[in-house]
């Protein structure tokens, strides 16, 4: 069996990975860095982020730390962890210009300085952007960058299948190599996840289908709790019938929503922010809308208006192109004539692998940065803009941390034991197992039942049933039978470990739900419909356990921003 | 709408290569994507393709459809008819039935030095460089390229001669010697002027008519053809 040794070994090479490897190596020239992932780098769910990153630029023309922060931790209906604010918020706008540096083609003013647009629950126009393919800019050129970095390995196309601790150490990682079907053993001083959210538990999503969780799941089964799962954030404008992003700077830009009566309704729920409110008022507010019968009927059932149509055709070219070109070609609508059909969508994981604000978690040489992270910065709800700015920011901090880290360290191996009892555990049992369940079935019953039980508005009779249903799930997912029976390049074989990794996690975002008895941020319960400050002003971590997730808590961390009333 | 459609797809399961169709009934608006995930969902769990992000953005699911590379995302099945033959694309090898070995295709894209060069460059002190939006303009366009991998495919350039680095390489070394905060674009002149560059290309433009993203690889490789001249005729005289 094949083993590679290497220093850090960083799996996931999206925006935080490829910071991550960028940092390390910028750190340390001599450390070795394989660098792993289950698609090319540059075929990441980044890069569909639309529309921008938050960073303070302009002190000179009244932004402010301050007001960032400020922001972040109201717009997180005071789950966030004020310290990791604080420190996030300074260090996103040098972020900004490196990128500036490496080649970003951000969009420019007319001055030739980097401009920024209004985003929801930002209160200044703070939101750094390239064209409405923020994101898709950001990782092509980190991908560009990581290229001139000898000590950074790729590994493309190599799906992790588990991770190896000792002693609450990590020391390394197996992965099959898609291409040959070989299992492949990474030897590592230190251990970065960079894997991205868990979006794909649920049907209508803006989430790529690589979004599987993997990273999340793969460290909770090796005993590290994830933070926070229960709040998932929906976003207000999935374009339908497919759920891809409408960016939220389609507001930004001066968007409406509309409801069938030609009423920017957004008035009676957010009279001060209207459109621009946080994601989780916006998204509450049209689901009432739809619930109330004020939403459009159409062939894929209810929906709210996105409309542009006033903005113009050069404004929505030069700012929105991409939207223009998606609504067209899967919408048949074009949205400088008429508006865009739109509801709320699953689109982002707050929870996470618990770290510190140093990116560490409770294993020793494990870091976690991005997505995959509950580190904790958005709390109960994260702001539009500043998940982009999380991955640069925590991505390098995970590099350079990790650098710090293997100074002085010894490989522990991975032992002979260990690598065989993978294989058969993958080969033998996994794939080599005769059943009646379609994998694929029990994916589409999971989606359904995330989308129907775990959705915008959650009540405890509902949720139990959710929960019943996801342990149902379970039990027949022992009995699922893979057709291909072939090693190299098997899609079916790695289908069919995302879609356990995904019941893994759809039970902690379930069980956390329900044993949180207030709203906060994304989490709205009908039953319990106020913020209980009293009680719940903690985080939840949920530890893996055979019979399913145990639950413990730990406070917030408060620094100088006490929790008020949440109004927009 | 619903119809009944005929997905003809090219197989290849590591020792055979056949041709496989499978009937389905797909409704207006699904892409072809749609209909490879229904198969792969229902009918034959072992069809291997690629793709993720599934809105044109990621660059993961190009295929041959009808003789011709287009996203599977992006692509209706009703645009195209009741029959719809499908094939990994061409110029690279074959892995697994669409899928193909992009490795080469990627390494190519690394040997045109693809990032921006400055003699300033300091990673603790970055320094917000100045752009306008008609110097944006100049190379934006360009910046677009998703790598999926059509141009290459589409290439006769690239089908005749394996190490000709392609559209898309040339393309990626166009955007950054276009880009006004750039200073590597001597470097990147070097690189795709030898054999198996720029004069490679036989420019039938086959690679501007696929490209999903229209960005114009052909154009790019003429631009990069001049100041690969230029950079000749001025090295004799140096």
């Amino acid at each position: 069996m094949e083993v590679i040794k290497s220093d850090i070994v960083i799996i996931g090479a999206g925006l935080a990975g490829l910071r991550a490897a960028i940092a390390a190596a910028e750190k340390s020239r001599e450390v070795s860095i394989a660098l792993i992932s289950k698609t090319y780098p540059i075929r990441c769910h980044s890069v569909c982020a639309e529309g921008g990153t938050a960073a303070v630029l302009r002190e000179d023309e009244g932004d402010s730390f301050d007001l960032h922060g400020w922001d972040t931790v109201k717009g997180a209906d005071f789950l966030a962890d004020q310290d990791a604010v604080e420190f996030f918020v300074r260090e996103i706008p040098k972020e900004i210009l490196r990128l500036d540096n490496w080649g970003c083609p951000w969009s420019r003013r007319e001055d030739g300085k980097i401009a920024q647009r209004a985003f929801g629950g930002q209160s200044f126009n703070r939101t750094v952007f390239a064209a409405d393919r923020t994101g898709f800019h950001e990782v092509h050129t980190l991908y560009e960058r990581s290229l001139m970095y000898p000590n950074i390995t790729r590994y493309d196309e190599y799906f992790v299948t588990n991770l190896f601790i000792e002693d609450n150490a990590v020391k390394g990682v197996s992965a099959i190599h898609l291409k040959t079907g070989d299992l492949v053993f990474f030897n590592a001083k230190a251990v970065i996840l960079a894997t991205g959210g868990a979006g794909r538990l649920y049907g209508f999503t803006t989430y790529s289908h690589q979004v599987t969780g993997d990273g999340l799941a793969i460290a909770y089964r090796a005993g590290v709790p994830l933070k926070d799962m229960e709040f998932v954030q929906f976003h207000p404008t999935g374009l339908i019938p497919s759920g891809i992003l409408m960016t939220e700077a389609c507001r930004g830009e001066g968007g409406y929503l509309r409801n069938r009566n030609g009423e920017r309704f957004m008035e009676k729920y957010a009279p001060e922010r209207m459109e621009l409110a946080p994601r989780d008022v916006v998204a509450r507010a049209m689901w009432t809308e739809i619930i109330e019968g004020r939403g459009f009927e159409g062939p894929y059932g209810p929906y709210i208006a996105l409309d542009l149509t006033h903005l113009g055709e050069e404004k929505i070219e030069e700012r929105l192109p991409l939207i223009r070109d998606a609504a067209r070609k899967f919408a048949g609508i074009d949205p400088v004539e008429e508006p865009i059909p739109v509801k709320p969508v699953a689109h982002y994981t707050m929870g996470g692998i618990h770290t510190n604000m140093w990116t560490e978690t409770p294993v020793k040489g494990l870091y976690a940065a991005g997505e995959v992270a509950a580190v904790s910065i958005h709390g109960a709800n994260r702001l539009g803009s500043n998940s982009t700015a999380e991955c640069l920011v925590f991505g390098r901090v995970a590099g350079e941390k990790a650098v710090e880290f293997v100074q002085g360290k010894r490989f522990s191996e991975i032992t002979r034991e260990e690598m065989l009892a993978e294989e058969k555990r993958l080969f033998d049992e996994f794939l080599g197992r005769s059943g009646d369940e379609n994998p694929y079935e029990i994916k589409k019953e999971l989606n359904e039942a995330m989308d129907r039980y775990f959705w915008i508005f959650r009540t405890g009779e509902e949720m139990k049933k959710g929960i019943k249903k996801i342990q149902e799930l379970k039990r027949r997912y022992e009995n699922i039978e893979i057709v291909d029976k072939k090693r190299g390049f098997n899609t079916d074989l790695m289908q069919a470990m995302e879609i356990g990794f995904m019941l893994d996690l759809a039970e902690t975002v379930a069980v956390g739900a329900y044993a949180r008895t207030e709203s906060r941020g994304a989490h709205y319960r009908l039953d319990y419909p106020k913020r209980d400050d009293e009680n719940w002003l903690k985080h939840t971590l949920a530890y893996y356990a055979p019979e399913g997730p145990k639950l413990e808590y730990i406070p917030v961390t408060i620094t100088k921003w006490q929790p008020v009333e949440r109004k927009y | 709408m619903e119809r009944e459609v005929i997905f003809r797809i090219r197989r290849f399961d590591g020792e055979k290569t056949y041709w496989q169709d499978f009937r389905f009934t797909a409704r207006k608006g699904m892409t072809v994507l749609e209909g490879l995930y229904f198969i792969k969902e229902n009918l034959d769990g072992s069809l291997a393709f690629r793709a993720s992000c599934r809105m044109g953005v990621c660059g993961s699911c190009a295929v041959k459809i009808n003789g011709r590379p287009r996203l599977a995302c992006e692509t209706q099945i009703f645009d195209i008819g009741s029959t719809l033959e499908i094939e990994p694309l061409d110029n690279m090898p074959v892995l697994k039935d669409l899928i193909v070995d992009m490795d080469g295709f990627f390494r190519k894209h690394e040997a045109v030095k693809p990032y921006l060069i400055r003699r300033d460059d300091d990673y603790e002190n970055p320094k917000e460089l100045l752009q306008t939006p008609e110097e944006l303009h100049a190379y934006y366009d360009f910046s677009l390229c998703i790598k999926c991998g059509a141009c290459y495919s589409a290439c006769p350039a690239s089908a005749t001669r394996s190490d000709y680095l392609g559209p898309a390489a040339i393309t990626a070394a166009y955007r950054f010697c276009a880009d006004s905060r750039d200073e590597g674009r001597e470097d990147r002149l070097n690189l795709v002027s030898g054999s198996d560059g720029v004069w490679r290309c036989h420019f039938n433009a086959e690679c501007s008519e696929v490209c999903p993203k229209s960005i114009e690889p052909a154009k790019a490789v003429q631009r990069m053809r001049l100041m690969s001249a230029i950079h000749m005729i001025k090295s004799i005289f140096r």
